[in-house]
């Protein structure tokens, strides 16, 4: 589903910032596959979901969706292909419209806006059903504008946008790093509801080490740009934190340095 | 007093759409276009040579519309091409259009003495008195074009035109162009004010290269002025409020000068009227921080 060749990028090249990002890194996922990833700071983790987002320019590699290369394609291209949550909950959704207009431009992602109704009546119906799932009250609240949400509401909402008309590649950067302990709960477990539901290809990074262990079929770790520890279903489903750590200490030679990480 | 009333108000509407132009950048793009400092004599000069040479009226404004859209089209190039700062962008395509406006005309001022107009077409073809025909003129082209607005922002491509200016990563991820939206927003806003410029300049009798100066100001603080006495509830009140905005702000300055303010310090008071309305929500919100005794 998804192919990572030899992927590198590097920030401020040639000058006194340099900062090489990722160094060839390699990543093969299958249809359905779930990747948890953690690593410290600076380890190149958003950079690679931005890599294959399309935010920014690739320096070598190439990155394959479904077999097509999209390693040249624009942001707004590949966005055919990609749901994404930010970490940002204000970066998901645009604040001074409605939910509705919000959720009837995620359920025309990828198509070039044409000169018909930018929502239409039959929608309403279908946004209301799947605000109902999310059970956060906003079924009755769809011209509400989103600016006026909590974080929390705003972060299941992109989550609802991004998993729409079922993308091939899901990227959740940090999700949930925003919000207060209760809500991230409830914004993780309907995560793992639309995944599960629709098998959606995900990839999500996570400072929490105990959310790493508990979802996904699959965890990579990075340090300095390289992925250096790739852990499959079986494997992961025995691991402890304290293994997690010390796979960590022997794969990058020293301990994991993230000051937001949570061990527990 | 009261004969001024009725003038007042088809100025308001006339300049309604410089307002209208002006909304599209500075509130669904989220920038401040100077363009229209441009493209506002750019109008007038398009319709004032074409009107001399005696082409039908609204030819003559269609004809702006397209010239000015071509400016904003421009300034959206200099922007999202070549990345220069949009403020910066309007800037230079403003003083490129001081040039290219002197070409249009071949000299700093024409006069329309004589010449059909949009206004002269109205007055004789309904017979009605010259200011019923400029009132009538005003509200028939701030129906239509608010419409067309009301319209085009409720489509998909309007639709992903004002999430460009709310939070253009949301709508890049979500697979919209948003350099194409930039461009297609400043079209339509410098066409708008172009149509402006051409039916000031009719009415006014002529047209000079001049003429766009503090265009931004007005038509900002007919947005300004608008918005706070009149709502944003949504998208069909907040495009309702500006037009009003324009009248009320003609009526304000109508009132000024019957009070005696010189003309020449017009600007001055536009501007510090403007400031003094942009300025309003950080006052406001030290005010209430300091209630709250933060």
């Amino acid at each position: 589903m998804l192919d990572i060749k030899h992927l590198s990028k590097t920030f401020f090249p040639g000058t006194g910032n340099e900062k090489k990002a990722l160094t060839d890194v390699n990543l093969h996922m299958e249809p359905g596959d779930f990747i948890t990833i953690i690593g410290g700071n600076g380890a190149g983790k958003s950079t690679l979901l931005n890599s294959i987002a399309g935010v920014f320019p690739i320096d070598g590699g190439q990155i394959l969706i479904d077999g097509v290369d999209v390693s040249k394609m624009p942001e707004h291209k590949r966005a055919r292909y990609i749901g994404r949550v930010f970490q940002d909950p204000m970066m998901g959704t645009a604040a001074g419209m409605m939910i509705e207009e919000n959720l009837a431009i995620a359920s025309r992602r990828g198509k070039t806006p044409g000169l018909s109704w930018a929502l239409k009546d039959s929608e309403r119906e279908k946004f209301r059903e799947m605000l109902k799932e999310l059970d956060l009250g906003l079924e009755d609240r769809l011209t509400s504008r989103v600016g006026l949400l909590s974080g929390g509401q705003r972060q299941a909402l992109t989550l609802l946008m991004a998993a729409m008309n079922k993308p091939r590649i899901l990227l959740l950067d940090e999700h949930t790093a925003a919000l207060d302990p209760k809500t991230a709960e409830k914004v993780l477990a309907m995560t793992k509801k639309v995944i599960e539901r629709d098998h959606l290809t995900s990839l999500m990074i996570t400072h929490n080490m105990r959310d790493a262990l508990r979802f996904g079929n699959r965890l990579i770790m990075m340090n300095a740009g390289r992925i250096v520890v790739d852990v499959n279903a079986e494997e992961k489903a025995k691991l402890t934190i304290p293994d997690l750590l010390a796979l960590f200490e022997k794969a990058s030679g020293s301990a994991l340095d993230n000051d937001r990480m949570m061990l527990s | 007093m009261f004969d001024l009333l009725l003038p007042t108000i088809s100025q308001g509407l006339l300049w309604s759409l410089l307002a209208l132009g002006v909304y599209i950048t500075f509130r669904v793009l989220d920038i401040a276009d100077l363009t229209v400092e441009g493209s506002f004599p750019l109008g007038a000069s398009v319709a004032v040579t074409l009107l001399v040479k005696d082409v039908n009226p609204v030819t003559a404004i269609l004809v702006a519309a397209l010239a000015g859209g071509v400016a904003g089209v421009i300034t959206g190039l200099l922007h999202t091409k070549l990345r220069i700062p949009a403020l910066l962008a309007g800037i230079l395509t403003m003083i490129a259009l001081y040039s290219v406006n002197l070409r249009i005309m071949g000299k700093a001022n024409i006069s329309l003495l004589g010449k059909e107009t949009a206004f002269t077409l109205v007055e004789s073809n309904l017979g009605v008195a010259y200011s019923q025909a400029v009132l009538l003129v005003g509200l028939i082209s701030c129906v239509l074009f608010s419409v067309l607005m009301y319209w085009f922002f409720g489509t998909e491509i309007g639709a992903a035109i004002r999430a460009t200016g709310f939070n253009p990563q949301m709508i890049r991820a979500q697979g919209v162009d948003t350099n194409i939206m930039l461009l297609i927003g400043l079209f339509f806003s410098n066409a708008l004010v172009a149509v402006a410029g051409s039916l000031v300049a009719q009415s006014n009798g002529f047209a000079d290269v001049g003429m766009g100066v503090g265009t931004i100001v007005i038509g900002l603080a007919s947005v300004i002025i608008g918005e706070v006495l009149f709502g944003t509830r949504s998208f069909k009140n907040s495009l309702i409020s500006v037009i009003l905005g324009s009248i009320v702000y003609r009526l304000v300055i109508a009132i000024v000068l019957q009070m005696g303010m010189p003309p020449n310090d017009l600007k001055l008071f536009t501007a510090v009227l403007v400031a003094i309305a942009l300025s309003l929500p950080m006052v406001k919100g030290k005010f209430q921080s300091r209630k709250a005794g933060i």
